[in-house]
């Protein structure tokens, strides 16, 4: 031991110069592997920061929309001529003619057809609905002037919104110079705002710009995830503890799993043609429902279920199911006692980041006709429906310029829910997780 | 099977467990050699040998745990007061609650250290109400000589307590049930002396009621705790004998090359 200790004594740490450098050296490596991982985070976070700021920056003007002030005349003739007071009868009136007589009193001095037309052109088409909404909600507004906000076009808000530029030639920009000059004559007296705009939130889709709402997207985003949650939660949970706990460990269950990790490699566009091939052809199931989109969803989001599941049991120590089965509890009664509730979070946590993934996902959607245009918001999972990844393609292909902020606001809004889903899924690992 | 029932070897009378020409497998591997053993009631047999000679595995068969390793396979006779264990008819489940199991390492439930000795009686309905539960779970602990410790502290996780508080929550959780026999898996392997000494201990008062078989690396724990030891050396049960007979004066020269520290 003692010629041991006088060997080590020679080259001990501080008394050599080969040993000095080699520690200089090995500190200096590892501050190096520090850095890279530094960099590499940096990188990351600046790639994000460039993309939620452009996304924030594009979009957040969607957010709000441009009006037009004038007084409406609730003409009597035009909405009800004959006094019924039917609803029916008032829900036909004209009210694009009131809306446009309503810019005719602004600018009186507007003569002939074509300026006319290029005047009514600054308000949305959209406008004889919000008149119509307004006297339908309060029919005593018949025979009265009122002033009301109308709704700009989508140049016009464009045009307010800086996003057309003033300074190109007339015949570039899709809002003619005397279409400007109204505007800003509007403008001095205060007759043009931006308000916050609701319609946005609670409409579907619209060739409008101005009139298309993110609503109907939503809902069928919301009913397609729900198709998909029931029927991948079940049978995920079931295929992971029966794999797990249950299963033999024999070449046809190692099959299984195999088949089962490619499953979840598989282009997600595949499942789309199958749900195609297989849900709409075959067993003839509707068209652009939530109901299929949410059968593809599922087909394409179990694998990951199945797979989190089963890493999620797998780590529940064997000791807590030789300890249960020690006392005599059933092989069931250990995964239901003991396992699953040890599992529990991980499986949430796949769960939930599986649903993200399909609400984020597009191809499949597409392939089963969920990308058509929708306007009226879908009532369940069987109406005809779009989706949110969806309805952002729809958007930026679109060529009004309006769209792009609206597709921008949209991914916004996606966003906003997979954030929320990730972190409900933090917080339920952090919650419900049990140390043992 | 009626045969087999008929031809019970020659045994001692009081012998709780018998066991005949057992083998275990794993696999192709032969773990288990032809073992035959009689472990008496209310008392105290421990198994030793060095690390993989088959010790803990046949004490494992004693209430079928092996059955869930996919590819250990056991043959041979084992019974428990003349009944088979592998028997048809028999029902693990059962047998597990006549033949309880105290492991290695401590393995309480994360769960509060009263659900962890209630679960027991619980699942397999012994008690009728709420009352009746805490008569169990306080006699266990006071059994297993930890009530005094926690009795403040039931409602909280039994994974906060000490490692030899765990292990005694484990032989309470054990005994909730009133097993007839307690294995023993090494207990105090992974407890510090102190703790060692009072399971110890623990072992002792328990023998009056229950049969137990303790599997040990400790020579000088066997020694203490047990009456009966029997010495295994790859898969076979080389000596089995009265504890002094084989610290003092074994008859093979293996057991004797192993108590005295020649190898193991």
């Amino acid at each position: 031991m003692a010629d041991i200790a006088r060997d080590m004594d020679i080259s001990s740490p501080g008394r050599s110069e080969s040993y000095e450098l080699r520690l200089k050296r090995r500190n200096a490596t590892e501050r190096r592997f520090r850095m890279y991982g530094v960099i590499a985070i940096t990188l990351a976070i600046s790639a994000l920061a460039v993309l939620l700021i452009t996304i924030v920056s594009k979009g957040s003007s969607a957010f709000t929309q441009a009006h037009i002030l004038a007084e409406v005349f609730f003409d009597p003739a035009e909405i009800d001529p004959d006094g019924t007071g039917d609803m029916k009868v008032i829900a036909k009136g004209n009210y694009a003619l009131l809306a446009k007589r309503s810019l005719y009193d602004l600018f009186p001095e507007v003569e002939g057809r074509r300026d006319k037309r290029a005047l009514t052109r600054i308000m949305s088409s959209g406008t004889d609905l919000q008149l119509r909404d307004m006297v339908l909600d309060d029919p005593s507004l018949i025979g009265t002037t009122q002033p009301v906000w109308l709704l700009a076009s989508d140049d016009v808000d464009m045009l307010w919104k800086g996003h057309i530029s003033r300074d190109v030639p007339e015949s570039d920009r899709p809002i003619s110079d005397q279409q400007v000059a109204w505007l800003d004559q509007l403008a001095e007296q205060g007759q043009v705002d931006r308000f916050f705009s609701t319609r946005f939130f609670s409409s579907g889709d619209s060739r409008e710009p101005e009139l298309a709402g993110i609503w109907g997207a939503v809902v069928g985003s919301f009913w397609t995830m729900m198709v998909c949650l029931l029927l991948t939660v079940p049978v995920g949970v079931m295929s992971a503890i029966y794999l797990e706990e249950f299963a033999p460990k024999n070449r046809w269950t190692d099959l299984v799993e195999v088949n089962i990790n490619n499953l979840a490699a598989v282009p997600s566009i595949v499942f789309g043609l199958l749900g195609l091939a297989v849900f709409l052809n075959f067993f003839g199931f509707p068209r652009s429902a939530p109901l299929v989109g949410g059968m593809v969803l599922a087909l394409m989001t179990l694998p990951t279920i199945i797979i989190a599941g089963r890493a999620a049991i797998k780590a529940v120590p064997p000791s807590i199911r030789e300890a249960a089965l020690g006392v005599g509890a059933s092989k069931m009664q250990v995964v239901l006692h003991h396992v699953l509730p040890l599992a529990m979070p991980g499986m949430m946590t796949g769960t939930i980041i599986g649903m993200a993934q399909a609400l984020g996902e597009t191809a499949p959607l597409l392939m089963i006709g969920m990308v058509a245009f929708i306007v009226d918001i879908p009532g369940g999972p069987l109406d005809a429906a779009t989706a949110l990844p969806v309805q952002i393609y729809i958007w930026a292909d679109s060529p009004e310029r309006a769209f792009v902020e609206k597709t921008s606001a949209a991914i916004m809004i996606l966003l906003g829910f997979l954030i929320t889903m990730n972190a409900v899924a933090v917080f339920l690992r952090k919650r419900f997780e049990r140390r043992w | 099977m009626a045969a087999v029932e008929m031809e019970q070897p020659e045994e001692a009378l009081d012998a709780k467990i018998t066991g005949r020409g057992v083998n275990v497998f794993y696999g192709p591997k032969q773990a288990i050699f032809d073992v035959d053993i009689d472990i008496k009631e209310h008392q105290v047999t421990a198994f030793i040998g060095p690390s993989g000679c088959g010790k803990s595995t046949f004490l494992r068969c004693l209430n079928r745990m092996n059955d869930t390793i996919d590819i250990c396979r056991v043959e041979g006779d084992i019974r428990i007061e003349g009944h088979d264990i592998y028997g048809k008819s028999v029902d693990v489940v059962q047998l597990r609650t006549r033949v309880g199991m105290v492991f290695q390492k401590p393995n309480p439930f994360p769960k509060s250290i009263y659900e962890n000795v209630a679960y027991g009686p619980r699942i397999h309905g012994m008690v009728q109400n709420k009352a009746a539960l805490d008569e169990v779970v306080e006699k266990s602990l006071i059994r297993a000589g930890l009530f005094d410790e926690i009795k403040d502290r039931l409602d909280q996780p039994g994974t906060g307590i000490s490692g030899g508080q765990q292990q005694r929550l484990c032989i309470a959780r054990a005994i909730a049930i009133n097993p007839e026999v307690i294995l023993m898996d090494e207990p105090c392997s992974a407890l510090d002396p102190i703790a060692t000494a009072k399971i110890e201990e623990l072992i002792d008062d328990l023998r009056a009621q229950y049969t137990i078989v303790i599997v040990t690396h400790n020579m000088q724990q066997a020694a203490r705790v047990s009456q009966k030891t029997a010495f295994f050396h790859l898969g076979e049960l080389v000596e089995f004998d009265d504890t002094e007979q084989i610290f003092t004066n074994p008859s093979e020269e293996r057991t004797q090359d192993y108590i005295t520290g020649r190898f193991g």
